[in-house]
C-alpha cells in the first residue's frame, strides 16, 4: 500500500536516473531497525493471511476442540494424540496457535481498514478545507481540533457504547477517532502546496477544481498522510485491543487478540499464563514492527531532513 | 493576560454546552436503561412506572431542557443504579483516579527526563540507542496487556505487589491519598507504572529531540566557551530550554491519562471514577456517563487553559493577549 502511494507521490518529478523508488528503497533500507521492523511485518502479515492453511485447527470450529484439553500447558499434546499444543489451550481447549493466527487476521484487518477510510475520508475533508477556505475552513478546522482535544480513547468508548458490539461498529468508531489526524495533516501541506507554482500552472489553464485537487493537489500532499497512516495503524490495532479487553470492541465469536488477552485475564491469576502472554507478544510484535517502518518512513519522506 | 484568559473562558464554556448536548443525545441513543433496571419478569405497567419515575417518558428535547436546568444548579440527575446524586458519585471516586493520574506523571517525568537527555547527548552510544529503542517499545505496547504482565511477574509469580485495590488511604493536612500510608503505597506502585509507562516513553522522545536541538545553539556553545562546568550547561542552560514542549505536552497528556486511567483501573481494580465509567457504561446508567464526560471535559479546558498560561511564564516571548482567538 504505502510503496504504490510512494510511487504516485514521487512519480510526478522529472525521471532521473536512478528512480524514485530505487531512491526511496535505499534511504529506508539504512536503517537495520526498520529493515527488521519490515521483514517482521510481512511475516507477521503472512501469517495472517495464510492463517486458514497454517494453523493446525480451526478455532471456530467447535467439533474441532475437545474440553478435555482445557487449560494445557505449551508443548501438552491432546487427549487423543492428534495435535501438540505448541502454545497451549486457553479455557475450551482452543489450540493458542491457532487462535491467535485467526485473531491476528481480525486485528491486523480492523486496523489497516480503519486507517484507510479514515485517511480516504480526513484526506477529503482537509484538501476540501484548504481548496475552499474561509468560513468553511473555519469550521471544518474547528471540529478538528475539538476532536482532537479529546483522548481517543475516551471518544472510542462512548461512541462504542452508543453503537453497540461487532466488528463493524469497532471500525466505524476507529474512523470517527481517527480522521481528524489525517484531516489536519491534510489541510496543512494542502496550503503549503497550494502556493506552489505547478498548482498556479494548472489554474492557467483553467482545469477544473476537483481536477487540480485530485490530480495536482493530492498526489503531492501523500508523502505526510502516508507516515501519518502507518503509525494510525499501529493505533488502531491497539486501541480495538484495548476496547475488546475492556470488553466493548469486537464479539467473543469473533476474538481479536485484545479479546484472546482479555480471556486469559482469568486464568492469569491461577498461574495459566499462556492464554494471555502469547496473544500479546504477538500483538506488540505486530505493533512494534509497524512502528518501526512507520518511523523510518517518516524520516525518509520528511522533505526537511532530504539530504 | 486577563482578557485572554476571560475570552478563553467563554470559548471554553461553549464548547462545554455543546459537547453536553452531543453527549446527551449520543447517550440518549445508547440503549434502554428500563429493560437492565427492570426485573425480568416486570410487567409492562411496572416498566411504565420505572421510566415515568426516571423522567424517560418525556421526548428527548425535554429530557435535555430538564437536565442542562437541574445541570445549571449543580444537579446532574440521581443514577439509575445507585440511586444517589450522580456528580457525588463521580467526586466520590475522583480522588482516586486523579492521585493515580498524577502519580503516574510524575513517575514519568522522573524516568523519562534522565534518560531523554542522557539518549540525547549520547544518541549513538549503545546506551543511547537502547532507550531509545525501550521508548519505541513503550509506546508500543498496548497498556492493558502490560498491566498483565506486571501482575504476573510481581503479584502471581513473586508475589510481592498487590495485584488489586487501592489500599489504606491515610489523610494528612485534610487530603486523603494512599501516599500517606505503606500499604498504599505499596498498591500504587503496578497501576502508576502502568499507567506512566506512555508518557515516560513520550517524555524520553521529547527530551532527546530537545537536546540534541539546543546543544547546537550559540548559547550553549557560548556557556561552554565561557568555561562552565558540563552539570551547569546541561542542568541550567539545556533543562530550561528543553522543558517548555515536555511541560506543554505533560500537561495536556494529563487529561489523556486520566482518560487512559480507565483501563488500568479496569485492570488494578481501582476504585476511581474510570471504572465506575466503564460499569455505568455496561449498566447503561446515563446520568453517570453524562456526569463523567462533563467532569472529564471541564478538566481537558482547564488544563489547556492553564498550560498555555504557564506557556507564557516559561517563554515571555509568547504574548497570550496579542494572539488571535
Amino acid at each position: 500500500m504505502s510503496a504504490t502511494g510512494q510511487d504516485a507521490a514521487a512519480g510526478a518529478p522529472a525521471m532521473r536516473v536512478e528512480t524514485p523508488l530505487a531512491r526511496f528503497w535505499s534511504e529506508f533500507a539504512e536503517s537495520r531497525l526498520a529493515l527488521l521492523g519490515l521483514a517482521l511485518l510481512t511475516l507477521v502479515a503472512l501469517i495472517a493471511l495464510l492463517a486458514p492453511l497454517i494453523a493446525p485447527q480451526n478455532p471456530y470450529d467447535l467439533n474441532q476442540l475437545d474440553i478435555m484439553d482445557a487449560r494445557l500447558a505449551p508443548g501438552e499434546v491432546s487427549g487423543d494424540g492428534r495435535i501438540t499444543y505448541w502454545l497451549g489451550t486457553d479455557g475450551q481447549g482452543r489450540d493458542m496457535l491457532s487462535a491467535m493466527m485467526y485473531g491476528l487476521r481480525i486485528s491486523l484487518s480492523v486496523g489497516a481498514l480503519s486507517a484507510i477510510f479514515a485517511m480516504a475520508l480526513g484526506t477529503i475533508v482537509g484538501l476540501v478545507a484548504a481548496w475552499l477556505g474561509g468560513r468553511w475552513e473555519a469550521v471544518i478546522m474547528r471540529i478538528v481540533d475539538i476532536q482532537l482535544g479529546f483522548p481517543a480513547i475516551l471518544v472510542a468508548l462512548i461512541l462504542l457504547s452508543v453503537l453497540g458490539q461487532g466488528v463493524d461498529k469497532v471500525l466505524i468508531a476507529l474512523v470517527i477517532v481517527q480522521w481528524a489526524y489525517f484531516a489536519r495533516t491534510a489541510r496543512g501541506s494542502a496550503l503549503v502546496e497550494r502556493r506552489r507554482e505547478y498548482i498556479e500552472a494548472a489554474s492557467c489553464l483553467d482545469l477544473s477544481g476537483p481536477r487540480i485537487v485530485l490530480r495536482h493537489l493530492l498526489p503531492n500532499c501523500l508523502p505526510p498522510l502516508i507516515v501519518i497512516a502507518t503509525i494510525q495503524v499501529a493505533e488502531a490495532i491497539a486501541l480495538e485491543a484495548t476496547l475488546s479487553f475492556l470488553g466493548l470492541g469486537v464479539p467473543v465469536t469473533e476474538p481479536s487478540l485484545g479479546m484472546l488477552i482479555a480471556n486469559g485475564f482469568n486464568f492469569l491469576l491461577s498461574g495459566y499464563y499462556w492464554i494471555s502472554v502469547f496473544p500479546g507478544l504477538l500483538l506488540a510484535v505486530a505493533i512494534v514492527a509497524i512502528n518501526l517502518v512507520g518511523d523510518q518512513l517518516r524520516d525518509v519522506l520528511n522533505p526537511r531532513l532530504r539530504k | 493576560m486577563l482578557v485572554f484568559i476571560i475570552r478563553r473562558l467563554l470559548q471554553s464554556l461553549l464548547a462545554l454546552a455543546v459537547m453536553s448536548l452531543l453527549v446527551f443525545v449520543g447517550v440518549y441513543l445508547i440503549g434502554d436503561p428500563v429493560a437492565i433496571l427492570a426485573s425480568p419478569d416486570a410487567t409492562e405497567v411496572d416498566r411504565e412506572q420505572i421510566a415515568r419515575a426516571l423522567g424517560l417518558d418525556r421526548p428527548l428535547w425535554e429530557q435535555y431542557a430538564l437536565f442542562v436546568g437541574e445541570a445549571l444548579r449543580g444537579n446532574f440527575g440521581k443514577s439509575f443504579v445507585f440511586g444517589q446524586p450522580a456528580m457525588g458519585l463521580i467526586f466520590e471516586r475522583m480522588g482516586a483516579t486523579v492521585e493515580l493520574a498524577l502519580v503516574a506523571t510524575v513517575v514519568s517525568i522522573l524516568v523519562g527526563l534522565p534518560l531523554g537527555i542522557y539518549a540525547g547527548l549520547r544518541p549513538d552510544g549503545i546506551a543511547g540507542r537502547s532507550i531509545m529503542a525501550g521508548s519505541i517499545l513503550g509506546f508500543s505496547l498496548p497498556t492493558f496487556w502490560v498491566g498483565l504482565m506486571l501482575i504476573m511477574i510481581f503479584a502471581v509469580q513473586l508475589g510481592v505487589l498487590p495485584a488489586s485495590g487501592r489500599g489504606e488511604v491515610g489523610s494528612f493536612l485534610g487530603l486523603h491519598s494512599s501516599l500517606f500510608t505503606l500499604n498504599g503505597i505499596v498498591h500504587l506502585i503496578l497501576p502508576a507504572t502502568t499507567l506512566a509507562l506512555v508518557r515516560a516513553a513520550t517524555t524520553i522522545r521529547l527530551a532527546r529531540a530537545g537536546v540534541r536541538e539546543v546543544l547546537h545553539m550559540d548559547y550553549v556553545k557560548f556557556a561552554r566557551a565561557k568555561g562552565l562546568p558540563e552539570r551547569r550547561v546541561i542542568g541550567v542552560h539545556v533543562l530550561k530550554n528543553i522543558m517548555i514542549p515536555i511541560v506543554t505536552v505533560t500537561g495536556l497528556e494529563i487529561g489523556s491519562v486520566i482518560a487512559f486511567a480507565v483501563v488500568t483501573e479496569t485492570i488494578y481494580a481501582w476504585p476511581g471514577m474510570g471504572k465506575l465509567l466503564i460499569d455505568s457504561i455496561v449498566n447503561l446508567d446515563r446520568p453517570v456517563v453524562v456526569a463523567y464526560l462533563i467532569v472529564v471535559l471541564f478538566i481537558l479546558v482547564m488544563l489547556n487553559l492553564v498550560v498555555d498560561i504557564l506557556y507564557s511564564v516559561l517563554d515571555p516571548r509568547v504574548r497570550l493577549g496579542e494572539q488571535k482567538g
